[in-house]
């Protein structure tokens, strides 16, 4: 029987590893899987590289996750979105690691890692510093850089339903990252809203097939950052 | 001559959001960038039909929400509670830029540090070495949507031209602006250099000349 439920977030992200690539889901707050990241903070894995579109805000979530010295490379496309201020203080330290990359470049890198495709051409950032020590090749006219594609050990992501196989839906703008993630990684970890039996989730409106996740677990009433973040609080 | 920097001559903000809607084609999806581009949406002529993208997975963007009806998972690229028009689709990222990189978005209007005669184009990064770097979506945009059209000042706060002959801030994209919208002028990027396409009430060919860096082509 294929049963992808987990009854705790602490044993949903046991086995993340020293040195592992996490890649987390979330667009700014939308999409941001808190409680498992703060189930990582918990469990206390180092040395992780970490990838998402920013670097978390205040001091919950992601920030935190790399304020707790957890966190030695970031791959992201926005570092300094506003009240991000964990972030910029290391990386002007040169305590922590950044890899820039076009936000849909990194979103390609990541469909292609999850797609058995180690790397491809584009448009995007030619001529420009990002594209620098590339390979650059010539197709009809156009010059192009090549980028790879990226894989990770982890995908923490959030989803608002999701069934005992993995599948998955999202809620609105939240979806972001967290389909590609779920392709890319090799343990894939989902926090949902929701969760209900099989064959409740319509088979035409699946977003994420059950076969690109892992485990589930469910967090009824997830934290709203922006929330914790005004109220000034932090984690742990 | 001196050029007086407080002369309230040309178009204020929202005149330049205004003209450069009028260039918006009935039928077009549009994507536009944080600051000035986002107010071009207010201006759309009546009876033309616009679908808004936004980069972090959302097509039919509908305006701001009244106070009390934002929701936090319901969001523009620059992070801001959204709504949605009958008709809105959501995606993932993979597909969100699938749509810029393959060419299936009309125009972006998006804001500018420097614009090049070629058309190259500087809006992410002073390159100053304590600054953070951040790029979003913007190499992409760039790279991918058919027509780029750039809403800016026509000089910076200390009067320098962002009108220039080449760039000295880093790039975001080679020879990619097709239109530049200023408070002086409309001036289309062209093999020739700037041709002004149109001026702003008071405003001379030569006045623009003399804060351009660059050739203008009337």
């Amino acid at each position: 029987m294929i049963d992808k439920r987990i009854d705790s977030l602490a044993a949903a992200v046991a086995d993340v590893f020293d040195g592992a690539t996490v890649m987390i889901g979330g667009f700014g707050e939308a999409g941001n899987p808190i409680e498992l990241i703060h189930a990582l903070i918990d469990q206390g894995a180092k040395g992780l590289t970490v990838v998402n579109n920013n670097t978390g805000s205040g001091h919950v979530g992601l920030a935190a996750l790399i304020e707790n010295g957890q966190v030695a490379k970031m791959i992201c496309s926005y570092p300094r979105t506003v009240g991000s201020k964990v972030f910029p203080e290391l990386y002007r330290s040169g305590k922590i690691e950044l890899e820039l990359v076009p936000q849909g470049t990194l979103a390609e890198r990541i469909r292609a890692g999850g797609a058995g495709v180690p790397a491809f051409y584009t448009a995007t950032s030619v001529g420009t510093p990002l594209a620098e020590g590339k390979e650059q090749r010539h197709f009809d006219g156009r010059d192009y850089v090549m980028e790879y594609g990226l894989k990770a050990d982890f995908a923490l992501i959030k989803c608002l339903q999701a069934d005992r196989y993995g599948n998955l839906i999202y809620n609105k703008t939240a979806r972001n990252f967290a389909p590609i993630m779920a392709m890319a990684a090799d343990k894939t970890i989902v926090q949902t809203v929701t969760l209900v039996e099989a064959g409740e989730i319509d088979p035409e409106i699946v977003v994420t097939p059950g076969i690109f996740v892992d485990r589930v677990v469910t967090v009824a009433n997830p934290a709203q950052e922006s929330k914790l973040v005004a109220e000034g609080r932090n984690y742990p | 001559m001196t050029a007086d920097k407080k002369q309230p001559l040309g178009w204020s903000r929202e005149e330049m959001a205004k003209r450069a809607a009028l260039d918006i084609p009935d039928g077009s999806y549009v994507n536009l960038g944080i600051g000035i581009p986002e107010k071009v949406a207010q201006y759309v002529p009546e009876g033309r039909e616009v679908i808004y993208h936004t980069e972090n997975g959302l097509l039919g963007m509908g305006s701001v929400p009244t106070a009390g009806q934002e929701d936090p998972e319901l969001i523009n690229a620059g992070k801001k509670p959204v709504t949605t028009i009958a008709g809105a689709a959501f995606f993932h990222h993979a597909d969100s830029f699938a749509m810029i990189r393959g060419q299936h978005i009309d125009v972006c209007v998006l804001g500018a540090m420097q614009v090049s005669e070629q058309g190259d184009l500087a809006n992410w990064s002073t390159g100053e070495p304590d600054a953070i770097p951040a790029v979003g979506g913007a190499m992409d945009l760039v790279a991918g949507v058919k027509t780029i059209y750039v809403i800016t000042q026509h000089c910076t706060k200390d009067g320098s031209p962002k009108l220039v002959e080449s760039c000295t801030y880093p790039l975001t994209g080679k020879a990619v602006v097709d239109r530049i919208y200023t408070d002086l002028a409309v001036i289309d990027v062209t093999p020739v250099g700037f041709q002004v396409v149109e001026l702003a009430p008071g405003v001379s060919f030569d006045y623009v000349q003399q804060r351009t860096a660059g050739q203008l082509v009337p």
